[in-house]
């Protein structure tokens, strides 16, 4: 499925054949990656030393290695809780960006009507607002909801947010779409929603991709919103975690480490697996 | 387009001469097709534009309705001060060290990620063996949450830490400094650290903006006798030009906002000194902990206009054909 979204989005792949380049090409990527990852690669082995090996020697390698940090995280602290409710709430607000954003693109792209073209930049303006201007108004909002407290109070917003990308994203794919495959599907009794359902959603599955991981990980990283609506412990999502836990326990550098790289695990995973798509989607959306 | 006129006007021409009935009859089949295709409109977009709405512009209205009061968040908001919440802000000298802060954001974001970024990607706007890597590696840090990056820096930063212990080994001890302590130093480390960690972002950007240049104008340029520079110079950067501007825009709006990474790394005393403070940790500071709601959303709306203006200029005078073009992917 990647493979057709890349062909799709970069027409370029292969047009070259792919050379060694030369040496300058390599010390510089080999530069700019190390200065990349070596800190979190510090992080990462550092969570398998103790703080004393830490303080002696800032830069040295683990010597015995530790598992005990990695382990006391894991079954010690609020991880795993920490995790269920970041996946629950990146999980909710992908799936309702990717119906919602869909159903409203859809619109945008395949209907004409009078106020369409306004109806398009009243959602576009919405990339032009910085989403942390509207946080105190919106927990007071919530506060009167009753939302505080809940998934929904950061499930909602984070929709909203992420709403103008996704349609400004999405557009022009549905647009893309062939009116030939439209008119097709109505002769053989499609009705508009049945091309949107059966012709229209496989078509942009690759936009739909690289929206819905946008989504994710905007809401997986969060930490703004549920700073202020989630004061329940037992809620908290793995930024707020890292937070506590790194403020909690100062003296305790091993296990900060060691937290710290449990909490970058999950994007790291998910992002290596959907980087072509991210990257794929980058490169669709930047092209003129 | 098309589409609809020839919807329209062949159903406009048969309301206008009721002839037969069988033509009364196609007329009503395509009213009902009308209501059917306003009913699928509305089905569709009523839940979208529900949520932006409600979640996204109306506190955004609120906020300007509150920052008129003084108001501690209690019941309904009743004293009224007008701007006198605006005009306090601006007269505190902290909240102008976070407006200070934040430009150094802005500028020194735009001055140093993309020069660095463009050399980096003009390098390296080659197919190599391990490309798909380095794409990879350098994306890292971007994904990475803005709090774990913050966290993992303060490690390394504070106390005689790694970064510390490092510039010693090199031989660097004399450049050894309160990193996130000093109130005059602060912000410069945070606006490095904001670089290593958005710099790939328009690495990223920018390599693709390049796989978008047709090699067949570089190659003519090169058979021609141009130099490398000046195909990158005359060729390369201008057709940059969007995706350029675009990584310009997203930067702005993001440097304008920064709360996550100056949250957690710097202390809240240096924090409430000024020295790291932005109009986002500001607005939460006063705000949500100190409960302010009156004055908090004030500056709510000052940061709002402020990124909004911002925007519109850029609108206005350099992203108005790119939006169009680049952006949303529409080729002309």
């Amino acid at each position: 499925m990647t493979m057709v979204a890349n062909s799709v989005l970069s027409p370029s792949t292969g047009r070259r054949p792919v050379s060694w380049g030369t040496p300058l090409t390599y010390a510089i990527a080999l530069a700019v990656a190390a200065v990349s990852i070596a800190p979190v690669i510090y992080v990462v082995v550092g969570g398998f030393r103790t703080t004393p090996q830490i303080v002696a020697d800032p830069a040295g390698l683990p010597d015995p290695l530790v598992w005990d940090n990695y382990a006391r995280v894991l079954t010690q602290s609020n991880f795993w809780q920490q995790a269920f409710n970041s996946a629950i709430i990146a999980l909710g607000t992908t799936l309702a960006v990717v119906v919602l954003g869909m159903a409203a693109a859809f619109v945008l792209a395949r209907y004409t009507f009078r106020g369409r073209e306004g109806l398009y930049t009243f959602f576009t303006l919405g990339l032009l607002f910085p989403a942390g201007a509207a946080i105190l108004p919106l927990y007071l909002m919530l506060r009167d909801l009753n939302l505080i407290n809940s998934y929904y109070a950061v499930i909602l917003p984070q929709v909203a947010f992420s709403l103008p990308l996704t349609i400004v994203i999405l557009r022009p794919f549905l647009s893309a779409i062939p009116k030939e495959l439209e008119d097709a599907a109505a002769i053989d009794g499609a009705s508009r929603l049945g091309f949107l359902w059966r012709i229209a959603m496989p078509l942009s599955r690759p936009a739909l991709v690289t929206v819905g991981v946008l989504a994710f990980v905007a809401s997986w990283n969060s930490f703004l919103l549920p700073l202020l609506v989630l004061s329940d412990v037992n809620l908290h999502t793995l930024p707020l975690g890292v937070q506590n836990f790194s403020s909690q326990y100062t003296t305790d550098t091993a296990g900060v480490l060691a937290f710290t790289s449990l909490a970058m695990l999950p994007a790291l995973l998910f992002f290596t697996l959907a980087e072509k798509q991210i990257v794929g989607g980058l490169q669709g959306a930047v092209k003129g | 387009m098309t589409s609809a006129n020839q919807i329209r006007m062949p159903a406009g021409g048969a309301s206008a001469s009721p002839a037969g009935s069988q033509t009364a009859e196609r007329a009503s089949a395509r009213r009902a097709e009308t209501r059917r295709k306003w009913y699928e409109i509305v089905g569709l977009t009523t839940p979208a534009v529900a949520i932006y709405v409600m979640f996204v512009l109306v506190p955004m209205g609120f906020a300007v309705y509150y920052s008129l009061f003084r108001w501690r968040g209690v019941g309904p908001p009743t004293e009224f001060v007008g701007l006198r919440n605006y005009t306090l802000a601006f007269q505190d000298p902290i909240f102008l060290d976070a407006l200070r802060n934040n430009a150094i954001i802005v500028f020194g974001s735009l001055l140093i990620q993309g020069p660095i970024a463009l050399g980096i990607a003009l390098l390296l706007n080659r197919r190599f063996r391990g490309r798909a890597v380095f794409r990879l590696l350098v994306f890292v840090p971007y994904v990475l949450a803005e709090v774990t990056v913050g966290i993992m820096w303060k490690l390394l930063l504070t106390g005689d830490g790694t970064v510390d212990a490092l510039l010693r080994s090199l031989g660097l001890g004399g450049l050894v400094q309160p990193w996130l302590a000093d109130l005059d130093v602060v912000i410069w480390t945070l606006l490095a650290v904001l670089t290593w960690k958005y710099v790939g972002f328009a690495i990223i950007l920018l390599l693709a903006g390049l796989s978008n240049v047709p090699d067949e104008l570089t190659e003519a340029a090169a058979i021609d006798g141009a130099s490398w520079w000046q195909i990158q110079r005359h060729i390369t950067i201008p057709l940059l030009g969007p995706t350029i501007r675009i990584w310009m825009f997203l930067s702005v709006i993001g440097s304008l906002q920064v709360f996550d990474m100056i949250w957690v790394t710097s202390v809240p005393a240096v924090r409430s000194l000024g020295a790291s403070a932005t109009m986002a940790t500001y607005m939460v500071d006063n705000g949500f902990f100190a409960r302010l709601w009156g004055y908090g959303n004030a500056v709510a709306v000052i940061l709002f206009v402020i990124s909004f203006v911002a925007a519109l200029l850029f609108q206005r005078f350099l992203l108005r054909r790119d939006i169009e073009g680049a952006i949303t992917g529409r080729a002309k």
